[in-house]
């Protein structure tokens, strides 16, 4: 993949569409640091990746980041609320306070998972777990979303629900959303669409 | 509460049946040798105390296990008996203090135990209630042995009808208890101490019954000759020693030929010590054994087993660990999309790795606790009923 240039603004929401394998995800992970560059710079909100080591990329991914996979990714022994919080719970940077649990609540609240805080994931519905995933993204309210096909094992109409929902929790806490996608359905929500393959020619 | 602590403890509760397999795993591999080793160190201390009070044992020639264990441990069937002519030799020799003791025989079940008042100097034991001087028909019980009786200072005992040596026929005895010894932790907590002669009539070498050179008890009699007086079967056996019947009580046996199990003696010197020693080494129906030493060869011999079991005990860490490994390899090829979930996030490396061992760790330290924990209940539990 080669990407000469490429800028997103702050609160920015941007879909990666195109092809299987043309690089969307690759694209995503070098944006979040998960990824080195083999050469250039990568610059995101300020933080200069390509300048940074492995352990300042995870604390930049841990406090700027917030991650939606498709496969929810949560786990299964931890329960809502425990999910929510777990970036809380396994890097030192992110510090569990009385207002870190009142935002976790505050968001189960808002995405309608308030009262399934003590449940487990294999208890929740599809739908209920992604919404879980959001929360979790959200918790240590990221200045950026990355979406990672997060509507890909929902129904049509759960698909959409989830889309504006993350739209609009992303434009409420004025975050940058980058979802990786291959619902064209979807992309009126965005303010742009990238096709990875055709831009970048990965 | 630590991140790490949190989804151990959240994993390993979710994971409940999992968690239990392995923690009785580990449980059972790490106690099993752990036990045996604290019992044996247990016991050696035990069983090497009481023999390195015990500086000497003259006993009937024969298994020396047996006499040291009976002697000293009230433990195993009574060796053969020497006689108490063997006893007044060695104390006529001067060259120690002598404490006689006469096993075999039982009062409830719980051994008695015939010997003199310096038993109890020697073992420093203390009376917990009453008194210790052992007067003929007198009993003395030992802590466990009241408690379990529920008998205390006041009350009677009755010995046991079992009797090997019948001479002259063999009653239950009637003995007050005239005291209770304070807890020793050892063997004597669960014995009955009575006098020697006490023990001679318990065997039924002893008896009293109604006096009958007394003309007034001649309806007793069946015929009087210059050889003696032959009793009907009316005459009356006496089945507990009082004030009024002490005087009618007598052995149907010299005092010579009466029987002693074995003879505690407690040289006054290391040269009084040798030469009992070089005394017994030509004797022909007795030996004369060094506690510490015999306790010492069975220990040997159990250590011997001991690293026969070692060697099995190794066979199962091996197969533990290896199951234990397949377990935990199984483990983290399904925890693999929780270890990318947390990359992805933002987890370094380290903790990603404690996170995923230390299910291990804190199932193994719990093993550990619980097989501690475990090995010394099975010491008391082992005490008790070895006691």
């Amino acid at each position: 993949m080669r990407v000469d240039a490429l800028d997103i603004a702050d609160a920015e929401r941007v879909a990666f569409v195109g092809t299987s394998g043309c690089g969307k995800t690759t694209l995503a992970h070098l944006i979040a640091g998960i990824l080195p560059a083999a050469a250039g710079e990568i610059e995101v909100g300020g933080h200069k990746l390509y300048e940074m080591g492995d352990r300042a990329r995870r604390n930049f991914r841990i406090s700027q980041v917030g991650f939606i996979f498709q496969e929810f990714a949560l786990l299964d022994y931890l329960n809502v609320e425990e999910n929510v919080l777990l970036p809380y719970f396994i890097n030192s940077s992110l510090s569990l306070d009385q207002a870190a649990r009142d935002t976790a609540r505050r968001l189960a609240d808002l995405l309608g998972i308030g009262d399934k805080l003590k449940r487990h994931p294999g208890q929740l519905s599809g739908g209920e777990k992604q919404r879980v995933a959001i929360c979790r993204a959200l918790a240590a309210q990221p200045s950026l979303i990355i979406a990672d096909e997060p509507t890909g094992n929902l129904d049509r109409g759960n698909a959409l629900a989830v889309t504006d929902l993350i739209c609009s929790l992303a434009e409420q806490h004025g975050a940058t959303l980058l979802m990786v996608t291959h619902e064209h359905a979807i992309l009126d929500r965005f303010e742009r669409s990238i096709d990875v393959g055709e831009e970048f020619g990965a | 509460m630590s991140g790490i602590i949190r989804l151990t403890l959240r994993y390993i509760a979710f994971n409940k049946l999992k968690s239990i397999i392995l923690l009785a795993c580990l449980t059972i591999t790490i106690f099993l040798p752990l036990a045996l080793h604290h019992l044996i160190l247990h016991y050696e201390d035990e069983l090497g105390q009481r023999a390195r009070l015990t500086p000497l044992l003259v006993g009937a020639k024969g298994d020396r296990f047996d006499l040291v264990l009976a002697s000293l441990y009230f433990k195993g069937r009574a060796p053969e008996a020497i006689t108490a002519h063997d006893l007044d030799d060695l104390r006529a020799y001067g060259r120690a203090e002598v404490i006689p003791l006469l096993l075999g025989h039982s009062a409830r079940e719980k051994p008695v135990v015939g010997t003199t008042i310096d038993y109890f100097r020697l073992r420093g034991l203390g009376a917990a209630s009453g008194t210790l001087p052992l007067k003929l028909g007198d009993a003395v019980l030992g802590a466990a042995a009241a408690e379990e009786l529920q008998l205390a200072t006041g009350d009677s005992l009755l010995s046991d009808e079992a009797s090997l040596i019948n001479l002259a026929g063999a009653y239950p005895l009637k003995m007050p208890v005239v005291g209770v010894l304070a807890r020793a932790g050892t063997p004597d907590d669960h014995a009955v101490f009575v006098d020697l002669k006490t023990a001679w009539v318990i065997a039924g070498i002893g008896h009293g019954h109604t006096d009958l050179a007394d003309p007034e008890q001649s309806g007793y009699v069946s015929e009087r000759s210059e050889e003696g007086i032959t009793a009907n079967p009316a005459v009356v056996t006496y089945n507990e020693i009082t004030a009024e019947n002490i005087g009618s009580f007598h052995f149907h046996s010299t005092r010579s030929e009466l029987p002693v199990t074995s003879i505690i003696a407690a040289p006054r010197s290391e040269k009084d010590r040798t030469l009992i020693s070089g005394r017994y080494s030509v004797a022909e129906t007795t030996q004369l054994l060094v506690p510490e030493d015999v306790i010492a060869e069975l220990m040997g011999i159990v250590f011997q087993l001991k690293r026969f079991f070692d060697a099995s005990f190794l066979l199962v860490l091996v197969t533990t660990g290896l199951f234990v490994a397949l377990v935990i390899l199984l483990s983290l090829r399904i925890r693999k999309a929780e270890r990318s979930t947390m990359f992805h996030i933002g987890c370094d490396r380290l903790t990603i790795f404690w996170i995923q061992v230390a299910e291990l760790v804190t199932l193994t330290v719990l093993a550990a606790a619980l097989a501690w924990a475990l090995s010394h209940l099975a010491i008391a539990m082992a005490s008790r009923l070895l006691a």
